[in-house]
């Protein structure tokens, strides 16, 4: 790792302060960030820690809306009573992140700034109808995720909670790399106010996107037989040694058939 | 540099070290903890763990100033005197090592599993919660029998330490 300036920031103002100097970068649960300094894919001057702050940190429940801090580690995510009453599907993606050592440290905010194309939190913000909240402002979800570790936050931008509501039905299911645990393919399904959402991770050349295929079948029928003989595009999946497209394009479909069965279950 | 201040197993210790520095080389090269072991250093063998403010981390993957103001917990820190933890105990009698190289991780993980599921544990969930901590030798057959041993062990002590207490 390269030499770097470690700074604790007091409050989310104070974070966005210290961001301004040099080519300086947020640090929360460190899950993603310190094993790029260690291999030196990452360099950052200066790391600013706003994984202490208590105000990022955390879930609320109030009705069906759940607002969870940018800070909140995927361990107390798993873990949250109230979640796991509104959105049991939340919890359980969370329980699934890395390994339990992993789950203690990383955090959703993270992860999600990271936008990683095999993570599984972009796959769930994007089925929930998510809204992501910066220091700055309110981004949904749709716009939120961009590309290959590419998200709409501007240079300076802190996200400080995302927030849904919860719907009806929802569930993940994901595939793992049977060596890096990270998901080949992971589909998040809700069925809520707005309609019916799939959204898919590991599997896109561009990131996470959502299937329109598995939602226009499913929002005739919310049922896994709704998907019987779907097939969905390869163009546009990643082939890798772990996976060619058409593998993907098949698990996509049976990973939504199985999403959608735990749901309803 | 930063000062690092923190707890180990119980004691107040503090140091200056480069912000770079990580918190298992802190361990074990500032402060002589060498039952902290580095495996993969790459966050996924697992042979770093210790707990940090009650919960178990890879210490491979985290810098020492950011612990700084923690409580840590190695391996060290677990025996009471010449009496080993339970879960120490269970992996002697259970022969869950042979290297013993991932051993310190292994135990440090294994007490974090138990405490955190106070209902007990079965054959499944530790080997699911054994997803972080790679062993080259046993096989895993013996850690698990040896983690199921402990934490049936830690839950009969602690009845009994509540009918004392009552």
């Amino acid at each position: 790792m390269y030499s770097v300036n470690y700074h604790r920031a007091a409050s989310v103002t104070e974070a966005a302060k210290l961001l301004k100097s040099g080519d300086a970068k947020l640090l929360s649960g460190g899950m993603t960030l310190i094993p790029a300094m260690k291999t030196r894919l990452a360099a950052p001057s200066d790391l600013v820690d706003v994984s202490r702050l208590k105000d990022l940190q955390g879930v609320k429940v109030s009705g069906k809306t759940v607002t969870i801090g940018a800070a909140t580690t995927h361990y107390d995510v798993s873990n949250d009573e109230k979640l796991k009453k509104a959105c049991p599907a939340l919890a359980h993606m969370a329980s699934l992140i890395g390994d339990p050592a992993v789950r203690h440290k990383g955090t959703i905010g993270g992860s999600i700034a990271n936008n990683d194309p095999a993570a599984d939190y972009p796959a769930a913000l994007l089925a929930l109808g998510a809204t992501i909240v910066t220091n700055k402002r309110q981004i949904a979800a749709d716009k939120f995720f961009k590309g290959l570790f590419e998200t709409a936050l501007k240079e300076g931008e802190i996200i400080t909670a995302v927030t849904f509501t919860a719907p009806a039905k929802a569930a993940y299911q994901k595939f793992r790399n049977p060596a890096s645990r990270y998901a080949i393919v992971g589909v998040f399904v809700t069925k809520g106010k707005d309609g019916v959402r799939a959204a898919v991770t590991g599997a896109g050349d561009d990131g996470v996107f959502r299937s329109k295929e598995i939602e226009a079948a499913l929002a005739k029928k919310f049922d896994a037989s709704a998907l019987d003989g779907l097939k969905v595009p390869a163009n546009g999946l990643m082939s890798d040694i772990h996976a060619s497209a058409d593998y993907r394009a098949n698990l996509i479909v049976v990973m939504a058939k199985r999403a959608v069965a735990a749901a309803n279950a | 540099m930063s000062d690092v201040s923190l707890t180990v197993n119980g004691k107040r210790v503090s140091g200056t070290a480069e912000d770079r520095t990580l918190l298992v080389h802190f361990l074990r090269e500032h402060l002589g903890l060498t039952g902290t072991h580095v495996g993969c250093d790459t966050s996924q063998c697992g042979a770093c763990v210790v707990h940090v403010d009650g919960r178990a981390v890879k210490s491979c993957t985290m810098l020492a100033v950011q612990a700084s103001g923690s409580s840590i917990v190695t391996i060290e820190g677990l025996a009471n005197g010449a009496d080993l933890h339970p879960v120490q105990a269970a992996f002697k009698e259970h022969h869950g090592l042979q290297c013993g190289f991932c051993t310190p991780g292994m135990i440090m993980t294994a007490t974090d599993m138990i405490a955190r599921h106070p209902e007990g544990l079965d054959e499944a969930t530790v080997r699911a919660e054994l997803d972080g901590n790679i062993c080259r030798c046993t096989g895993y057959h013996n850690i698990v029998k040896a983690i199921l041993a402990a934490s049936q062990a830690m839950a009969k002590g602690s009845k009994g330490k509540a009918k004392q207490a009552a």
